[in-house]
């Protein structure tokens, strides 16, 4: 017989201490050439800033190889240095901000390629469970258009919420929790 | 195309989780989404995960009543269990990361206003990783329970909070640990979020002789279960 899994708990106000001791919103060095800054803020459904949230990233590399054994695709380049991993917790402003790589198209199902995405959980006091969204760049219109994952969202506003737009230097992807323009979340 | 949606319909099963909803737990009204989830296929971008954290655990980490000059106040205790997947596999080599109050019932966080005493000697944060068996383990003292502003007189049950990721980005998970016999469980929005009975037990400790060592410390159990076992295309149409 198969074990039953442990359920979810929130994560709670208090996990700063334990889960953010060290930074690991940086996942290049600051002079990197090709680093790029997402950041975003999260707001609730009341419309107020969401200051004591955390958002972790995961990624593959500029490749498109992920970091992990199940991606064995050794005709891919895997650079060491880059884990592909990244945390941020949200400041008073409700703000994250990752410092990070463009990752390349990565496989999708039934042999399909997927679009360059970066998938993302979202933490926090109120969530019982984590939420799961997915952040897009906006520079891959042609690739976005044919991703699997964006084309099976219906709803062409929530299917925007996903693509990360432009802001100077930086790309920004807010978080809406609930309400009016609420993000795209995933379940499995 | 067949085949592609058979793929699809592979998923894990965490239907005991809480729901997003649950409006007893106030916080929960303005921060769950309301719009439909959508369903994420399994691809490479789920099924792999980080490494994080190897080489990042320091020696002290996994002993809670160490990490000062002193020892902290309160009943010590040894917490330990296996971290398996869906088909019971120890998931080996991976972080296990914890926090909790002290045994007055205060974080150090600078939000935690409850007036019991801080203790200059705990922290309350450690990690570790799983070793070949899936076993992680933490010395430290039994957490106090704490009020906060739910709702009237209301009162968190002693609980540590778990992290974990496992083998998949799928699997990731933060949950609480409680212990058994604890009267406040009943009254705890938090812990019945979780709808099912037998599952709200799973998040339970157990008393354990065996962990527990002479003349020192009472030992805990608990097992954590990543996910579902898989299901396969076929037993999701049953």
């Amino acid at each position: 017989m198969s074990p039953e899994p442990t359920p979810s708990q929130t994560i709670g106000p208090f996990f700063h201490d334990a889960l953010l001791d060290r930074d690991y919103s940086e996942l290049v060095s600051l002079d990197h050439p090709e680093g790029i800054r997402i950041e975003g803020t999260i707001h609730d459904g009341a419309g107020e800033i969401v200051t004591d949230a955390m958002v972790e990233i995961w990624q593959a590399n500029r490749a498109g190889r992920y970091n992990h054994p199940a991606d064995d695709r050794s005709s891919l380049s895997l650079d060491e240095d880059f884990s592909g991993f990244g945390r941020s917790g949200t400041d008073a402003g409700g703000a994250f901000s990752f410092l990070t790589l463009k990752p390349g198209p990565v496989p999708g199902p039934g042999g399909e390629v997927q679009a360059p995405h970066v998938v993302v959980s979202v933490f926090a006091r109120g969530l019982l469970k984590r939420l799961v969204t997915r952040i897009y760049f906006p520079d891959e219109q042609e690739a976005n258009a044919a991703d699997p994952v964006l084309s099976s969202i219906e709803d062409q506003e929530l299917r925007r919420t996903l693509i990360a737009r432009n802001e100077g230097d930086a790309l920004r992807f807010d978080i809406h929790l609930q309400g009016e323009g609420q993000t795209a979340f995933f379940e499995f | 195309m067949a085949q592609r949606k058979g793929e699809e319909a592979v998923g894990y099963r965490r239907e005991d989780d809480p729901p997003y909803l649950y409006p007893d737990y106030v916080a929960t009204r303005l921060r769950a989404p309301k719009k439909p989830l959508i369903i994420l296929p399994r691809t490479l971008s789920d099924t792999t995960a980080p490494a994080y954290g190897r080489g990042a655990v320091g020696e002290l980490d996994d002993d809670l009543t160490r990490q000062h000059s002193g020892e902290p106040v309160g009943e010590r205790i040894v917490v330990t269990g296996r971290v398996l997947d869906g088909d019971g596999r120890p998931v080996r080599n991976s972080l296990v990361e914890i926090w909790q109050a002290n045994a007055a019932g205060r974080y150090t966080h600078h939000l935690d206003q409850h007036p019991a005493p801080l203790d200059p000697n705990f922290s309350g944060a450690g990690r570790c990783l799983t070793d070949g068996e899936g076993r992680y383990r933490f010395v430290t003292v039994k957490p106090g329970a704490y009020p906060w502003k739910n709702h009237d007189n209301a009162w968190r049950p002693a609980h540590i909070h778990f992290s974990l990721f496992g083998t998949a980005f799928r699997s990731r998970l933060i949950t609480q640990m409680y212990f058994p016999g604890d009267p406040l469980l009943e009254h705890d929005p938090i812990f019945r979020s979780v709808r099912d009975q037998k599952a709200r037990q799973r998040m339970i400790s157990s008393f354990d002789l065996q962990t527990t060592r002479p003349e020192w410390a009472l030992g805990y159990r608990f097992d954590i279960v990543l996910e579902g076992r898989e299901a396969t295309p076929m037993e999701n149409h049953t």
